[in-house]
C-alpha cells in the first residue's frame, strides 16, 4: 500500500516541528495569554504573546494536540516573532487562504516552514487542527487593540 | 447471522474510500441505514406526505396512521405498557433535556441531589448541571472502578435519601461498559429517587425492556439504530409524564386555546408541540421492523463475538492501549503508542477505515482516563471479522508509518 497522498500531509518538516516544537512554554506574567480549543476534538492551545509598540516581541505556546495542530503552533510562533502586528495578521490571512487551497507563492512572501502545511488543505477534516494556533493569535491581537 | 448477507442491504457500505473498500467502524456515532429504511422514507414522501392529526383528507389519515403506527412499533420494541408513554423527540439529547426541564427544574429544591456518573456523555451531564444551578440542588458523581465499571456498593453509598434523580447511561459510548441500571433503579427507588436511563448505546444493540428495568425515564436516538437522524424517543412512567408540564408550546400539543389560557392534549401529544417528526418516526418504525426481523439477541451475540475477536487481535499490537473493561458492548476505544488519535484516524482513513477520534462527547471521562483524546472502533450488525482483520492490519501499518516519520 502506498502512502503518497499521506506524505503530502505529514511532511518531514511538520514532523520535525511536532517532535521538536519551537517556542514551547510560558512567557512572563505581563504577556498576553489566549486560550483556544477545538471543541470537536479536544485539542487545546494556550498562546502567550508579548506585543509592544505594534510589534510581536515574543510568542510561546503550550497545549495538547495532534501533529498538525502542534506543528502549526510551533511554525506560527516562529513566523510572527519580530514581525509587526499587521504583518502577523497578513500572514494569518495567507495561511487561511492556503488552507482553502490557494497557492501562497503568488503572494511573493517568504513563508518559510509554514508552506509545508499546504498539504493540509487536501484533508478537510484536519484544517481546523492547522488553524487553531492562528485563530488564537488573531484573537490575542484583536484583544490587544 | 450472516453479516455478509446483511451488508448487502446497506447500499452505502458498497463503496471505496481512498482506493480501499470502506470499513465503517463508527456506528456508535451514527449507524448506516438499510435499504428498507431508505425506501420507507422515499415511499412516505412520494405517496403519503401530509400533516398529521388534522387533515380530513385521505393523505392526512395515511400519514397519521403511519406516524402513530411507528409509535406502536417503538412501544412494542422496548416493551412499554402504552403508546401514551412514547414521546417522539429530536433525539436522546432532547429527551433528557425534556426531563431536566419539565421534571427536574419543577421539582428540585436546595438540598436535593442529582446523581450521575463520570462515564456519561455530555448530553447526560450538562442538562443536570444546568438544572442543579437553576434549583440549588447538588450534582453528585458515583465513583468509578479502575476498569471503568461501577460497583453497586459505591452506588449505594452515593445515592442518599436526599437524592431525587439518578441519571445513567446503560452502555458507555467510550468504554463499552454495561451498567447495572436495573439494580441502580432499585437503589434509586429505595431512596425515593426517580431513575433516568440514557439508552442511546443500548437500544441499537440489545433487547431492552423498560418494564423489566423499572426505570422511570428512558431516552434513545433513532439514528444509531439504523433509523434516520432527527428522531428519538423519551419513554416515561405515566404518572410522572402526566404531572409534567410541556416544554414546548404551540400547535399540535393543545386542547383548547383561549385568549389568556390554554389546555393541553393528553399524553403523549402534549410533549410534541409543532408539526411532529413524521418522516423520522416512520423511518424509525422501519428500522425497528428491520432489527426485529433479525432479532436483538442475534445482533447482540454477533457484536459480542466481534468485539471479543477485535480485543484479542488488537492486544497483539505492541504499544496499543485499550481503555475499559474486558466484558463490554461492541466497541473498542484505544490509543496507538504516541500517535495522536487524529493522526491515527487520518492514516486509517487513507486505508478506507472510518473510526472516531477525539473526546467522544465525554470530556470528564477523558480527564478520568488522563488522556486528551482517544480513537474508537465501534461495531454493528453489518461488520465482519474480516473487517476487524483489516483494522488490525491497518493499525500495524499506521504504527509503521509514524515510526518512519517520527
Amino acid at each position: 500500500m502506498s502512502f503518497d497522498n499521506l506524505d503530502t500531509l505529514y511532511r518531514q518538516v511538520i514532523m520535525d516541528h511536532y517532535k521538536n516544537p519551537r517556542n514551547r512554554g510560558a512567557l512572563d506574567n505581563d504577556s498576553l495569554t489566549i486560550d483556544m480549543n477545538n471543541p470537536t476534538c479536544g485539542d487545546r492551545i494556550q498562546l502567550h504573546l508579548q506585543i509592544e509598540d505594534g510589534k510581536v516581541e515574543d510568542a510561546k505556546f503550550e497545549g495538547e494536540g495532534c501533529s498538525i495542530s502542534l506543528s502549526s503552533a510551533s511554525m506560527m510562533t516562529q513566523a510572527i516573532k519580530g514581525k509587526s502586528v499587521d504583518e502577523a495578521l497578513s500572514l494569518s490571512k495567507i495561511f487561511s487562504d492556503m488552507m482553502l487551497g490557494e497557492n501562497p507563492n503568488e503572494d511573493d512572501i517568504d513563508l518559510g516552514d509554514i508552506e509545508a502545511l499546504q498539504g493540509v488543505s487536501k484533508f478537510p477534516a484536519r484544517i481546523k487542527c492547522a488553524t487553531l494556533a492562528w485563530k488564537a493569535m488573531e484573537k490575542g491581537i484583536d484583544e490587544q487593540k | 447471522m450472516d453479516a455478509k448477507e446483511i451488508r448487502k442491504q446497506f447500499p452505502i457500505l458498497d463503496q471505496e474510500i481512498n482506493g480501499n473498500p470502506l470499513v465503517y467502524l463508527d456506528s456508535a456515532a451514527t449507524s448506516q441505514k438499510p435499504i428498507q429504511v431508505i425506501k420507507a422514507l422515499d415511499e412516505y414522501y412520494k405517496q403519503d406526505n401530509s400533516n398529521v392529526h388534522r387533515g380530513v383528507h385521505t393523505l392526512g389519515t395515511r400519514a397519521t396512521d403511519k406516524y402513530e403506527g411507528a409509535r406502536e412499533k417503538v412501544r412494542n420494541f422496548i416493551n412499554a405498557e402504552s403508546t401514551k408513554q412514547i414521546i417522539f423527540t429530536r433525539g436522546t439529547t432532547t429527551a433528557i433535556n425534556t426531563v431536566a426541564y419539565s421534571y427536574a427544574r419543577a421539582t428540585l429544591q436546595e438540598g436535593d441531589e442529582i446523581v450521575i456518573t463520570t462515564l456519561e456523555h455530555h448530553s447526560n451531564i450538562i442538562p443536570w448541571q444546568q438544572a442543579a444551578k437553576a434549583t440549588g440542588a447538588t450534582l453528585k458523581y458515583i465513583p468509578m472502578q479502575p476498569d471503568g465499571t461501577l460497583s453497586l456498593e459505591d452506588v449505594e453509598q452515593t445515592i442518599t435519601e436526599n437524592t431525587k434523580i439518578v441519571a445513567m447511561m446503560q452502555v458507555s459510548n467510550v468504554l463499552g461498559t454495561i451498567n447495572p441500571v436495573k439494580e441502580v433503579a432499585k437503589i434509586a427507588h429505595k431512596n425515593g429517587a426517580v431513575m433516568l436511563v440514557d439508552g442511546a448505546q443500548a437500544v441499537p444493540h440489545m433487547a431492552v425492556d423498560v418494564q423489566d428495568l423499572d426505570c422511570d425515564f428512558y431516552a434513545f436516538s433513532g439514528h444509531k439504530m439504523c433509523g434516520p437522524t432527527g428522531i428519538g424517543v423519551l419513554y416515561g412512567k405515566k404518572e410522572l409524564l402526566e404531572q409534567m408540564e410541556p416544554v414546548e408550546f404551540g400547535g399540535e400539543m393543545i386542547d383548547f386555546v383561549n385568549l389568556y389560557d390554554s389546555t393541553w392534549k393528553e399524553l403523549p401529544w402534549k410533549f410534541e408541540g409543532g408539526t411532529p417528526i413524521i418522516a423520522g418516526a416512520i423511518g424509525l418504525g422501519a428500522a425497528i421492523d428491520f432489527l426485529s426481523e433479525i432479532g436483538m439477541e442475534t445482533i447482540e451475540a454477533h457484536e459480542h463475538k466481534l468485539v471479543k475477536y477485535a480485543m484479542e487481535q488488537m492486544k497483539k499490537i505492541e504499544g496499543l492501549t485499550i481503555y475499559g473493561p474486558e466484558n463490554r458492548a461492541g466497541l473498542v476505544t484505544f490509543n496507538l503508542d504516541t500517535v495522536h488519535p487524529h493522526d491515527a484516524a487520518t492514516v486509517l482513513d487513507s486505508q478506507g477505515i472510518a473510526v472516531r477520534a477525539g473526546h467522544h462527547c465525554a470530556q470528564p471521562l477523558m480527564k478520568w482516563l488522563d488522556v486528551t483524546a482517544t480513537a474508537r472502533a465501534s461495531f454493528y450488525l453489518y461488520n465482519t471479522e474480516q473487517e476487524v482483520d483489516q483494522l488490525v492490519t491497518a493499525l500495524a501499518k499506521t504504527k509503521e508509518y509514524f515510526g518512519d516519520v517520527f
